[in-house]
């Protein structure tokens, strides 16, 4: 029998996917929908950690449990906004796969490239695999020019300084396997997006196996996401802190 | 090590360099004393050359948008069937 190179991907592995949510009500339920539909012969759950959001995204969840089964969606709550690194610690604890997927619930993500970071994890053995918007393939829909100019500008001072060895820093659509995630996340105390990028370098400086794929990026769509001057200046203490700590 | 003891070996080394230079004196004084604006400068347009160069090259997916909204449709639809409420947000 001739195997079909798309529907083999990952069949003896479970990928426990984590998704972090504030008030994403509606994007969960169509982010869980895109993930069953791409993920079809994959052995998976997907762990909400809802930090009590008052517009029902826990109610939502419950009724996709109904759907798809309690098995296959996991609802982990947390009672208040507590952040994300410890959301993803939160999900981790009840994650039973030997892959971990983080990603955004906002739709920024599209689930769709979940078989690229699964086949690229078992083509190469990767303990990381990270997406990234930088590369052919990949893209960003929604900024204008100035966001660019200061993603760019971000990226390279980064790079140069830096020396990660992986194209996009600041992406958050990984896959890890569970024992390195658990050992890295350990050692990151940042905040936010300085947060990815301080799981990345410190993976890269223990010398962790990375591999990337590339991935779009559609900024999202219901409700807005923002890089003020206060982002700016936390983006650069997190560069100054990652150079004298890592 | 650190990665900022590697970043101050590097220039340490530099300046180990130029300070040779100037002792050594092959080239005149006068333009080794320049070196260092030079390296300032050059990393400068290092610097804005990759970020020109990235703006212009920045990858774009308007495609993606509409794919986007078409498995929002899709999705919609399968939700109403089943009898999940999304619509009300």
């Amino acid at each position: 029998m001739v195997k079909n190179k798309g529907s083999d991907v990952g069949v003896h592995n479970k990928y426990s996917i984590i998704i972090p949510t504030y008030n994403e009500r509606l994007n969960i339920a169509l982010i869980v929908f895109l993930v069953f539909k791409h993920l079809r012969d994959v052995d998976f759950e997907i762990i909400v950690v809802d930090d009590g959001s008052p517009d029902g995204t826990q109610d939502i969840v419950k009724q996709l449990q109904n759907v798809y089964g309690e098995d296959r969606i996991l609802l982990r709550a947390r009672p208040r906004k507590l952040g994300l690194g410890t959301a993803y610690i939160h999900g981790l604890k009840h994650a039973s796969g030997e892959f971990v997927v983080i990603m955004d619930a906002d739709l920024s993500h599209h689930p769709k490239y979940l078989p690229s970071f699964i086949r690229k994890q078992n083509e190469t053995g990767a303990n990381i695999v990270t997406g990234t918007r930088y590369v052919k393939d990949g893209g960003v829909h929604g900024w204008n020019l100035m966001r660019k100019l200061t993603s760019r500008g971000a990226n390279v001072l980064a790079q140069t300084l830096l020396w990660p060895g992986v194209s996009d820093l600041t992406g958050s659509f990984r896959l890890y396997q569970k024992s390195v995630l658990d050992d890295v996340i350990k050692s990151c105390v940042s905040k936010g997006y300085v947060f990815q990028m301080e799981m990345i370098v410190r993976a890269s400086r223990k010398n962790y196996h990375i591999e990337e794929v590339p991935i779009t990026f559609v900024d999202r769509v219901f409700g807005s996401s923002k890089l003020g001057g206060s982002e700016i200046v936390e983006y650069l203490k997190g560069l100054v802190y990652l150079l004298l700590t890592t | 090590m650190k990665h900022i003891q590697k970043i101050v070996s590097l220039l340490v080394t530099i300046s180990a360099c130029w300070i040779g230079l100037l002792k050594a004196s092959i080239i005149p004084h006068s333009y080794t004393w320049l070196l260092p604006i030079y390296l300032i400068v050059s990393l400068g347009c290092y610097g804005l050359l990759m970020v020109g160069y990235g703006l212009m090259i920045f990858p774009t997916c308007p495609k993606e948008a509409e794919l986007l909204q078409k498995d929002i449709m899709e999705a919609k639809e399968f939700f109403k069937q089943r009898g999940v409420d999304v619509d009300s947000d």
